[in-house]
């Protein structure tokens, strides 16, 4: 007798974790909300963020209805705990100077849109979905990282200086987006998700070439900081998460 | 709208009534883009009226994070309850993904007539793209000035007063314009 054939189970932990890496970069980027160098500037990461943002929900309510728990979008974002956030410590890292947010950017968005990429053929029709619209508005995130990327590291020497030391001081957190755990690979096994080191090759070509055309140089691997996926996150994340949670928090169920 | 994949026709118990209905709905305006209805961007996927009298209505957003979608469900619940449909249900969603290619030639000429350069047309169809290759080429051609009509035109910036449009300035008639991005 053979078993009926069923569309296997999304872990809820998987499309929470991707959810987490979306929420944290938006909330992290938001900072430069009103800060930006130029006017069209801060239009640009207010509009990066609010991208970033709208996938965070999409895959946090999905998460939260894969758990059948009752948590939704807001519950998960604002009443869990540091230690239950499991994106990468990358996104959550203080924003430095605007070379160093843009290294960030670049780094995180060209994983984003590669692993959009190739989610968009997941079994969960859900993630399938969402992934097929969130691949190209990460396109045009990538360009708009890439092109200061280009813009700094073969502009003046200072700046040359700054870009190359972004991108430097980031390179380490990189690789923790590359490395699978049992969740990674069970999603992927089951045909729901990616395992992410699958996609390093093609991140590292189109990083190289970016990184080639500033006139910059490819850091040489080494350090590998991680735990983010774990719940093990550097300092930085416990301002960061009281800042975003201290509204919901004082105030429950508060409505605009 | 000529485009196959663009809104489909409505169904239901009385496709008569859904069809009315989606008349109705087709003139609610977009709140970002005012001289387009969500019918024309392609908001509007499928209106229908349910075996208990009840309209269910499913919209796509144009990008996930769309600050308008609150307001269009604000916007299409008032139009369907002057429609005789006060307990209207709304989905959202994201399959097929939303693509400017809905957007009809009449709606890009609305548009051009408001001072917005629209959406380049869908590239006909070529060879496949190698692996890894961009879904979609980001500002594969420079559109013209929806004011002057000129050629030479520059980006300032890709990203606009909306998710959905980038800036533009005309070299010819020294005018900024907003330009609906290629999705």
């Amino acid at each position: 007798m053979t078993a009926p054939r069923t569309t296997p189970a999304t872990a809820p932990a998987y499309p929470l974790r991707l959810g987490d890496d979306a929420l944290i970069a938006a909330q992290r980027l938001l900072q430069w909300c009103a800060r930006a160098p130029q006017l069209e500037e801060d239009v640009a990461l207010a509009n990066i963020c609010l991208d970033l943002l709208g996938q965070a929900r999409a895959l946090l309510t999905h998460a939260g209805e894969l758990e059948g728990r009752g948590r939704n979008e807001d519950t998960l974002a604002f009443l869990r705990t540091e230690q239950e956030f499991t994106h990468v410590q990358l996104v959550e890292l203080d924003n430095g100077d605007f070379a160093v947010s843009m290294a960030k950017l670049l780094f995180f968005t060209t994983y984003q849109e590669l692993l959009y990429g190739r989610l968009a053929a997941s079994t969960d029709p859900a993630l399938a979905a969402l992934a097929a619209k969130a691949v190209k508005e990460s396109a045009y995130h990538t360009g708009h990282a890439a092109a200061w990327t280009v813009r700094l590291g073969d502009g003046t020497q200072e700046s040359h200086h700054r870009m190359q030391h972004a991108v430097d001081t980031i390179w380490p957190y990189t690789h923790a987006l590359f490395t699978p755990d049992a969740l990674d690979r069970a999603a992927a096994a089951n045909g729901t998700g990616i395992d992410p080191a699958t996609l390093r090759p093609l991140w590292h070509e189109r990083i190289t070439r970016t990184l080639k055309e500033a006139t910059l140089t490819v850091p040489d691997d080494g350090w590998a900081p991680g735990g983010g996926r774990q719940g093990i996150h550097t300092e930085a994340f416990g301002y960061l998460l009281t800042e975003m949670q201290a509204l919901h928090r004082a105030h429950p169920g508060a409505r605009w | 709208m000529t485009a196959p994949t663009g809104p489909t026709a409505p169904t239901g118990t009385d496709g008569r009534d859904a069809a009315r209905l989606r008349e109705a709905l087709a003139t609610v305006h977009d709140p970002e883009i005012r001289v387009l209805t969500i019918e024309e961007l392609g908001i509007l996927r499928q209106v229908d009226i349910t075996p208990d009298g009840r309209a269910h209505i499913t919209i796509t957003p144009t990008y996930l994070g769309c600050p308008a979608m609150d307001t269009i469900r604000a916007d299409i619940r008032a139009a369907a309850r002057a429609a005789g449909y006060p307990q209207a249900t709304i989905d959202t969603t994201w399959s097929p993904p939303w693509t400017t290619r809905w957007i009809g030639a009449a709606a890009r000429d609305k548009l051009r007539a408001a001072g917005i350069a629209p959406p380049a047309p869908a590239p006909p169809p070529g060879p496949a793209p190698p692996p890894g290759a961009r879904l979609l080429p980001l500002a594969a051609t420079a559109p013209r000035c929806p004011l002057c009509g000129a050629a030479d035109t520059t980006e300032l910036t890709r990203f606009g007063s909306t998710a959905c449009k980038a800036l533009w300035r005309c070299g010819t008639c020294g005018e900024p314009f907003d330009h609906v991005k290629e999705h």
